[in-house]
């Protein structure tokens, strides 16, 4: 084998290391949005079954990254048909006017260790807040992994006015917990 | 006559489980048809709360069931009618143990978990299932209505001992004073 040759392997060989990848096709059948919400002392899990997830991520260049998520209220999981149903009124995501909630990055910063912050701004019922997200990335062969969880405040939105303001009998704070996979270009 | 009383601690758990039977059951039976509303989660807190309370008090009936000897009923009842207390009680026994039990599995076949007095989480015995959910919430209506009729039986002997036969009974649940 000459050396023109042996360039050439070489050359394809390092082409994939050669260009970083960068995640931008999210696989929403391997990834989920849930939330926890404390009704009467009970923790009661639900979620969502549809969202629509827009990224792009360079590890390399963490600061250029972007996330937009707008997820699907009609597929809410709200822990009971009943609670189902009574989430699409009008005291709660009033689904008829508003039939997603939207998460808009601003801004991602690198906190060492895969751990990022993402500002950005969420959008539920038309009550936008500002929300910081801690997200932690864990790389894998083809798919990467993007996690984290936070708090939000369900009164901040509107979600649950009228007699469903009382906090007592469902807790202000619901958890929010995301893990959304999604493969290089 | 000799002592035809139950000990004070069989008295009190008497009328204290017999006190949130009949305050669990007609909250039961009302907040079921209730719209979703912060009331009616608060009453099935609640109403999950007595039933807890009850499985737990009967628990400490049954022992001192085990360690005690009832007062023997009065010797002018016909030998069907000692057939039928024993299987009566015996039937409220299971009762009080069985519909609290399938409430509390109900409870967690619909994936809300018990959390007693919204303090003391009581673990999940089945996962979350719709299908075995309805048929306990089935089991446990059905049970409440046997409940409720054995109940009323067991109200109306009494009284009919004490009242019509003029037999010392109400005494034998009572608190003590003349024997």
């Amino acid at each position: 084998m000459n050396m023109k040759s042996w360039s050439v392997w070489l050359v394809l060989l390092a082409a994939p290391v050669a260009h970083a990848v960068e995640y931008r096709t999210v696989l929403p059948a391997q990834s989920s949005i849930g939330f926890e919400f404390v009704q009467m002392g009970v923790k009661i899990p639900g979620g969502f079954k549809r969202f629509n997830t827009q990224m792009s991520f360079d590890p390399a260049r963490p600061e250029t990254a972007r996330a937009t998520i707008e997820i699907d209220l009609a597929s809410i999981d709200a822990g009971s048909p009943e609670a189902d149903e009574e989430s699409a009124g009008k005291l709660w995501f009033n689904r008829g006017a508003f039939p997603q909630a939207r998460f808009v990055s601003s801004r991602i910063s690198a906190l060492g260790n895969n751990r990022y912050e993402m500002r950005g701004t969420l959008t539920i019922k038309g009550k936008s807040r500002e929300m910081v997200v801690p997200v932690r990335y864990t790389p894998g062969k083809d798919t990467a992994r993007f996690d984290g969880s936070f708090a939000l405040k369900r009164l901040d939105f509107g979600i649950g006015e009228g007699m469903w303001a009382d906090v007592e009998t469902v807790a202000n704070e619901i958890n929010v917990k995301f893990s959304i996979a999604a493969t290089g270009k | 006559m000799t002592s035809v009383r139950y000990t004070s601690p069989a008295v009190i758990l008497h009328w204290l489980i017999a006190l949130l039977i009949f305050v669990g059951f007609p909250l039961g039976v009302y907040m079921h048809d209730l719209p979703l509303s912060p009331t009616k989660l608060q009453l099935y807190s609640y109403h999950k709360w007595i039933g807890i309370s009850v499985l737990l008090l009967v628990g400490l009936r049954l022992v001192w069931r085990v360690t005690h000897t009832p007062p023997p009923l009065p010797a002018d009842l016909k030998a069907w009618e000692r057939a039928a207390s024993h299987a009566a009680h015996g039937a409220l026994y299971l009762l009080m143990i069985a519909v609290p039990l399938t409430g509390w599995l109900m409870s967690s076949a619909k994936g809300f978990q018990t959390v007693w007095f919204g303090v003391l989480p009581l673990p999940d015995l089945v996962g979350k299932d719709r299908a075995l959910g309805e048929t306990l919430e089935d089991a446990h209506e059905i049970l409440n209505f046997v409940m409720l009729g054995l109940v009323s039986l067991h109200v109306a002997a009494a009284l009919k001992h004490h009242f019509v036969e003029r037999l010392p009974f109400l005494q034998r649940m009572g608190l003590g004073g003349k024997e």
